[in-house]
C-alpha cells in the first residue's frame, strides 16, 4: 500500500520553502497506519485542532491533509515552561491507485483524526463461454 | 526541547539545569515525557496545558495536594478489526502520569480543568491567605 513520501520520527516542522503566511510553526502530525481487510485507516495527531479547521485533499494520488489550531494563550499569564508549542500541521502520503476516492471517511475526535480508505472492489473475474461451433 | 520562552526568574540554574537533563536523555535514548506541557503562571493563578491526542476525557485523572498536581492517565490503543495489520506506527500508548511542582500551593476549591480537541487546560489559583501582601509604610 502507500509508500511514503518522507519519515518522520518525532515530530518535526515540515519543511516549507515558501514564507507561511500565519506566524505559527508548521509541524508534521504522527501517524498510524493500519491495514484492515476494507482498506487502509490513517491516524493522525492533531491536538488544539477543530473538526472544521482540518483539510483533506487527494490529488493524483497523494493525499494531503492540512490542519490550523485554534489555541488561545491564556490571559494574565506568563508563559515559565514549554515543552510543545502550537502550530498549524501539514503531512502528505502517497497512496496507490486502487483506493475508492469517492469513499474515503474523516473523523475527528479527541485531537486525533482518523481516515478510513476503502479500496476499490476488486472486478470481477470473467468467465468466457466457449460456444460449439 | 523548547527554551526559547523558558524564563526561570526565581532559580537562575534552572534553564542551564533542565538543558542537562534534555541532552541527558538524548545521549541515553530516553523517550520524551508524555503528555507535553506548557505552565503559565503570575502571582495569583497558574495554567498547565497538555496535549493529550486521543485520550478519553473519562481517562484522565488530574489530583492536587499543596503545591503538587499530578496528571495520570490512560491513552488506549484504537479498536482494530480482526485481521489489521500495522504498517506504520508512531505514536504510544498506555498510562502516563506527569507530576508538576508549583510555586504556590494550590486552593483544591480553584481548580478547573476543561478538554477539547485533545488539549487539556487546567487553572488553578492561589489562596487568598497565601498571596503575596503588600505592606505600606507609615511615616514615623
Amino acid at each position: 500500500m502507500s509508500t511514503e513520501v518522507t519519515k518522520a520520527p518525532e515530530q518535526t516542522p515540515a519543511e516549507t520553502q515558501a514564507e507561511p503566511a500565519r506566524a505559527l510553526r508548521v509541524w508534521r502530525p504522527l501517524a498510524d497506519i493500519v491495514e484492515t481487510k476494507e482498506g487502509v485507516t490513517l491516524m493522525l495527531e492533531l491536538p488544539g485542532v477543530a473538526a472544521e479547521d482540518v483539510d483533506v485533499a487527494l490529488e493524483k494520488r497523494v493525499l494531503t491533509i492540512r490542519a490550523k489550531s485554534s489555541v488561545a494563550s491564556p490571559d494574565k499569564l506568563r508563559l515559565v515552561h514549554a515543552e510543545y508549542e502550537a502550530g498549524d500541521y501539514e503531512r502528505a502520503f502517497t497512496l496507490s491507485d486502487d483506493f475508492d476516492a469517492e469513499k474515503i471517511e474523516a473523523e475527528l475526535k479527541n485531537g486525533v483524526l482518523t481516515l478510513h480508505l476503502p479500496r476499490a472492489e476488486a472486478s470481477q473475474p470473467k468467465t468466457i463461454k466457449v460456444k460449439a461451433a | 526541547m523548547l527554551y526559547r520562552t523558558a524564563l526561570y526568574p526565581a532559580d537562575p540554574f534552572a534553564l542551564m539545569r533542565r538543558l542537562s537533563e534534555d541532552l541527558d536523555s538524548l545521549a541515553f535514548g530516553a523517550t520524551r515525557s508524555f503528555p507535553a506541557l506548557n505552565v503559565w503562571q503570575n502571582d495569583e493563578a497558574a495554567a498547565i496545558t497538555a496535549e493529550l491526542p486521543g485520550v478519553e476525557p473519562g481517562d484522565i485523572d488530574i489530583q492536587v495536594k499543596d503545591n503538587v498536581l499530578t496528571l495520570s492517565g490512560e491513552r488506549k490503543a484504537p479498536d482494530l478489526p480482526e485481521g489489521a495489520t500495522w504498517h506504520r506506527r508512531e505514536r504510544a500508548f498506555g498510562r502516563f502520569t506527569r507530576a508538576i511542582r508549583l510555586p504556590f500551593r494550590v486552593d483544591p476549591e480553584r481548580v478547573e480543568a476543561r478538554f477539547a480537541d485533545g488539549v487539556l487546560r487546567i487553572a488553578v489559583g492561589r489562596p487568598d491567605e497565601d498571596k503575596p501582601r503588600r505592606i505600606t509604610i507609615k511615616a514615623a
